[in-house]
């Protein structure tokens, strides 16, 4: 037994969780199953590398990577606006496209909207940067031994410290300020929530925003990590789905700890079953939960 | 001239193969309310369990029992409606949005299976030289083109048939009631769950005879032609043509099979060679955003719910 599988599952799983946390706010504030959730994570990577581009052309001098890392400040900044971006297509799509349906339609319309938008967001990728893979960097990084056996990258280490900044800020959000609390109340019972005075537009405007903002900043850590392609996020989709309803839907830590046990379960099950069925392993995971306890580990509604 | 018309039956032939599979999800969704995100992977089952029973044995590869194509292609549709009444076990008894999910998750799985298990499978390189029907007339194309058609739209129209048979029977009402009012149906002793899965059997069987003969006509199945792009095509046709209506669902097949068929061709003719490639990118943004006006100026599609009642009552008023 190798401890680097876990450490290796561990970080797959915090890119997971972060993915899965847009996922589950949406599915239990909007009420339905977002396939646009992994597309989001991919204009993210793209908007983030196109961004990083622009400023360096900009800059128009070599700018050198920050410390340990394989990154330089250019790609921080471009990081973090295009979270913002990512926020605002998601808006935009809800505005154009999920806010009408929601008046007349059902939530299994949606669904199917949001399947055939996954589609066009991912083809548009795929139009405008072509399928072949990009990466942010050609520096190659060295993993640094941490002992027991367990090798991770400067950048691999920034991620995981980046997505547990990201969790607990979004928690504090949810539990300490009042559009956090009306976002929960929102999630609970909409109807009540509006009778109370809740804007409940409000809360639907601003859970688009922070769902694409973290699709953006899961793409991005996966692009730094691995590679840039179209498919990047949806090939992801299903481990999201799992994690989320792994966690029990709305539940942010529940999300988080989803993420890392179907990262885990995919990084050791690749073991046993190869690589060539990773993608596999995240639908036997969810699988055995809808089996055994489709409610989730913390999730409390059906 | 004879070309043409070749072109037109292979075009059309296409077309209502697509139009079988749009009458196999109109099962599951348009009469009974199952959104199912897993087709390809129910065509796929039924392309190569057909293919693999059909096809001469070849080295490295599960070898063919060289069966008739005609029980090649009930076996491809037991085999999906096998599939899809294990996943209907699963997930019929949970909330709906989850059966989506998992259909999503077992088509991934089916084409990762495709892909990987090359045993079984031919892996990336797929199986080639799969039995055609009236391969004795493969030296006159016109001819063996326009076969194909007859028997295409035969099947079609024999489906067809028995599916509005279905819905206008007892177990196409509950189907419906179910879908409508769940408490209320429940209330009348009829069990939702068991009407699920019998549609979400009935409609994966179609779709995998539909892959059956798809692979049959073509001779050449691969991974590729499997993937999610094939699911989200065939539910652009269904909501194009009309969720609900049978007609409909053939005529979205026919209407966006030729929009398809044409845009493909126009980017062929305008588009530089290094942008051809991405042509086929923007036909997908342009189904998808047909798709989504279709959702919000017209749900019910071009034809809309046909209304069904007993025969012994009449054909329904519009409301």
């Amino acid at each position: 037994m190798n401890l680097q599988y876990i450490a290796d599952g561990l970080l797959l799983g915090a890119t997971i969780g972060l993915g899965a946390i847009g996922l589950t706010l949406t599915y239990s504030i909007l009420r339905f199953a977002n396939f646009t959730q992994g597309d989001l994570m991919s204009w993210g990577a793209y908007l983030t590398l196109t961004l990083a581009g622009a400023i360096g052309g900009a800059l128009s001098g070599e700018v050198l990577p920050l410390g340990p890392f394989s990154f330089g400040w250019p790609i921080l900044l471009a990081g973090l606006i295009a979270m913002g971006l990512t926020g605002l297509l998601a808006l935009l799509l809800d505005q154009l496209l999920f806010r009408r349906l929601r008046r007349h339609g059902s939530a299994i319309v949606m669904v199917i909207a949001s399947f055939g938008a996954s589609m066009a967001l991912r083809s548009l990728l795929e139009f405008i940067y072509t399928p072949q893979p990009l990466y942010f960097t050609q520096n190659l990084q060295i993993a640094r031994r941490l002992g027991v056996g367990i090798r991770l990258t400067p950048d691999q280490l920034a991620m995981l410290g980046l997505t547990a900044i990201l969790v607990v800020a979004l928690h504090l959000l949810l539990t300490r300020s009042h559009i956090g609390r009306a976002m929960r109340a929102a999630a609970e019972n909409p109807a009540l929530a509006e009778i109370t005075g809740i804007d409940v537009a409000q809360v639907v405007r601003i859970t688009w925003l922070i769902g694409g903002a973290l699709a953006s900043a899961a793409g991005v850590m996966i692009g730094l990590t691995v590679q840039i392609r179209p498919y990047m996020g949806f090939d992801l989709l299903l481990p999201l789905f799992a994690a989320a309803i792994l966690g029990g839907i709305g539940s942010i830590p529940g999300a988080i700890v989803g993420g890392l046990v179907v990262g885990l379960a995919e990084s050791l099950g690749v073991l046993v079953v190869g690589a060539e069925y990773r993608a596999a392993i995240s639908f036997a995971v969810l699988i055995l939960l809808l089996l055994f306890r489709p409610t989730g580990l913390f999730g409390s509604r059906d | 001239m004879l070309d043409i018309l070749g072109y037109a039956a292979f075009f059309l032939t296409t077309a209502l193969t697509y139009g079988l599979i749009c009458l196999g999800l109109n099962i599951q969704w348009g009469m009974t309310g199952l959104f199912n995100v897993g087709v390809a992977g129910f065509v796929a089952i039924g392309a190569y369990v057909s293919a693999l029973l059909t096809a001469q044995p070849t080295a490295g590869r599960f070898g063919g029992p060289e069966l008739p194509i005609l029980l090649g292609w009930l076996a491809g549709a037991a085999a999906a409606g096998l599939a899809a009444a294990l996943v209907g076990a699963v997930t019929l008894r949970l909330r709906a949005d989850y059966l989506a999910i998992t259909t999503f998750g077992i088509a991934v799985t089916i084409q990762l299976v495709a892909l990987n298990a090359q045993h079984l499978t031919g892996g990336p390189f797929g199986i080639a030289f799969i039995p055609r029907p009236f391969a004795g007339l493969a030296s006159q194309p016109a001819l063996f083109d326009g076969a194909h058609l007859l028997l295409t739209a035969a099947v079609l129209l024999a489906v067809f048939w028995a599916i509005e048979r279905l819905a206008r029977s007892p177990w196409g009402r509950v189907l419906r009631a179910i879908r409508e009012d769940e408490a209320a149906a429940a209330s009348l002793g009829k069990s939702p769950r068991l009407y699920r899965l019998q549609a979400f059997t009935l409609g994966g069987a179609v779709m995998g005879l539909a892959g059956a003969m798809q692979a049959h006509f073509i001779g050449f199945i691969a991974p590729d032609n499997y993937v999610s792009s094939l699911t989200f095509l065939v539910w652009a046709m269904l909501v194009v043509g009309g969720s609900g209506n049978n007609k409909g669902a053939v005529l979205g097949a026919v209407l966006v099979w030729g929009l398809w068929s044409a845009s493909g061709y126009l980017a062929g003719l305008l588009l530089p060679p290094d942008l051809q490639a991405r042509g086929a990118a923007l036909q997908i943004v342009g189904i998808g955003l047909m798709l989504a006006l279709i959702l919000l100026l017209r749900p019910r599609g071009v034809l809309g719910e046909q209304k069904v009642v007993s025969r012994h009552i009449g054909p329904a008023d519009e409301a």
